[in-house]
């Protein structure tokens, strides 16, 4: 045998009156997902909402009133992070779990593999979804975090870094969703949770400052390889510029970098999973 | 060895054509589809035979799209699969083995949602649907949840969404099984009038006598390799067997896959 797989299909030139079909599914399998989310948005919000309230409550109002962390920890440090890690969390999640299950026993995926459109843009509408739902959760829980704490940081003119920050932050999350759904079986869906989110949770900078764990080297270290961390940074830059952050231009930079990546992993991922 | 240009349609039309196709996955040391060459006549149903592991699934799968081919070539009413899928996937539906319904949609919406993928309007998907979902008894259980539906219920919603964007060649795998025999013959009979309506039907099973009585001609395949290829009544006279069961048996022999 000599010849490969790959190039018979990268040969595949769409006759010029596809490319109208194509755009037309694309659109429709956007609807789909727009209406399964909104057909249970009350899952989206307890997904979003209800971590970050408790995180918030805990951190920001029962240990400050026992005086162990600082008043202004929950307005300066936690609710921007708070806001990135919603952004990023809601559009991992929400891309791969049920992508998990969809390409699972059931293959409920395969009637959208089917459509008149190349399957590499069935990965591109999953992105845009999942996008957009990170987006959503930000808006959401910046003002259940102000009703949380009494008050949030207001700065219009961080106002455009901040959608950035959380555009770029829920991009990079659906890539490393894409990326993850299409690799793990549906059997090893809670180890998603253990080995990937979980960390994800806790070394992204979400809690703390970035440039304040110089104490604590190896750990900023760590910290300074998660994509998150650089989202909660720029989010941080926007909001509440007088607490140390990493200078916004690297951390959009590494964003943009990690979507690059996260995104081609994800689609490779995803094509080669739907023709197996 | 059968050609792959023996058969066409009563009016002259060849609606699937497989040429030399050949398929290897990485790390295998022989070939799941090892140059298999047949054709579909238009209007035809035509049965994939073969043993467990004989490279039907591979075949069907690269014949719609879903699987990248190592070499050959496949052309659906005309169209180069291997080059053009997205423009062969408006040619073709696929009805897979286990239910593959799109369970956050009711039954309506995954026929609604199929035709929209396919670029229908929605007056006229919504009335396809509502034809469709008559047409398979399913219209009062059109709205409810598709996980209350049992094994015969799926297969015919399936079957329904295959047909909402008006395909030339529906792909049924082992469209039958697990099916009550009320459910089979209902199947049958869809079958039987979707060949009326000039669709292509190439099925797979493992029901001997679903393809003998369903099947204008059946082709056998093991090891990747098309080992005969004629009407069932022809074959069975050919080899002088009893049945359809007898040619499968004396070309794939008894030993357990």
């Amino acid at each position: 045998m000599t010849t490969v797989d790959a190039p018979v299909m990268a040969r595949a030139a769409a006759p010029p009156a596809v490319a109208g079909r194509a755009w037309r599914a694309f659109r429709a399998i956007l609807w789909r997902d727009l209406y399964v989310t909104g057909k249970e948005f009350w899952v989206l919000l307890v997904q979003v909402a209800l971590t970050p309230l408790f995180m918030l409550f805990i951190f920001a109002k029962v240990l400050v009133n026992q005086g162990s962390v600082s008043p202004t920890y929950g307005h300066d440090l936690l609710l921007p992070g708070i806001v990135a890690l919603s952004a990023f969390l809601t559009a991992l999640q929400g891309i791969a779990f049920p992508l998990i299950m969809e390409f699972g026993w059931t293959r409920e995926i395969e009637d959208r593999l089917l459509a008149p459109l190349p399957t590499g843009l069935v990965a591109v509408e999953k992105l845009v979804i999942a996008t957009l739902r990170g987006l959503a959760a930000a808006l959401i829980v910046y003002p259940v975090g102000a009703l949380v704490l009494g008050s949030a940081p207001w700065r219009p003119a961080g106002l455009p870094l901040l959608l950035v920050a959380v555009l770029l932050g829920a991009w990079v999350g659906a890539g490393i969703g894409l990326t993850l759904g299409a690799i793990v079986p549906a059997g090893r869906i809670t180890i998603l949770f253990a080995v990937v989110v979980t960390p994800l949770l806790f070394t992204g900078a979400t809690q703390y400052a970035w440039p304040l764990l110089n104490g604590i080297r190896w750990f900023q270290v760590v910290t300074a390889a998660n994509p998150l961390t650089y989202c909660a940074e720029t989010v941080r830059a926007a909001m509440v510029p007088a607490v140390p952050h990493i200078r916004p231009g690297v951390s959009v930079a590494v964003l943009l970098a990690a979507a690059a990546v996260f995104t081609g992993a994800g689609l490779i991922t995803f094509g080669r999973r739907a023709a197996s | 060895m059968p050609g792959s240009d023996d058969r066409v349609g009563s009016d002259g039309r060849v609606a699937v054509e497989v040429v030399d196709l050949v398929k290897r996955y990485p790390k295998r040391d022989v070939n799941a589809v090892d140059h298999l060459s047949f054709a579909v006549a238009a209007g035809e149903i035509f049965g994939l035979l073969g043993p467990n592991g004989a490279g039907k699934s591979t075949a069907v799968g690269i014949m719609t799209t879903r699987l990248p081919a190592t070499s050959g070539a496949v052309r659906l009413s005309g169209v180069d699969v291997l080059r053009h899928p997205v423009a062969a996937r408006t040619r073709l539906a696929v009805v897979a083995q286990r239910p593959n319904l799109d369970r956050a949609l009711t039954p309506r919406q995954n026929l609604t949602f199929h035709a929209a993928y396919h670029g229908m309007r929605r007056a006229e998907r919504n009335a396809r649907a509502a034809t469709l979902l008559d047409e398979f008894g399913l219209a009062a259980q059109a709205d409810v949840k598709v996980d209350w539906f049992s094994g015969g219920m799926a297969q015919r919603l399936m079957i329904a969404r295959a047909l909402v964007h008006e395909p030339d060649v529906l792909f049924l795998d082992e469209p039958t099984t697990g099916l009550d025999p009320q459910a089979r013959l209902f199947v049958w009979d869809r079958i039987r009038d979707m060949r009326e309506r000039g669709v292509t039907i190439l099925l797979t099973t493992h029901d001997m006598d679903e393809a003998a009585d369903l099947c204008d001609r059946v082709g056998i395949i093991d090891h990747g390799k098309l080992l005969a290829l004629d009407s069932p009544a022809a074959l069975t006279r050919g080899l002088d067997v009893a049945s359809l069961e007898g040619v499968f048996i004396s070309l794939t022999g008894k030993g357990l896959r």
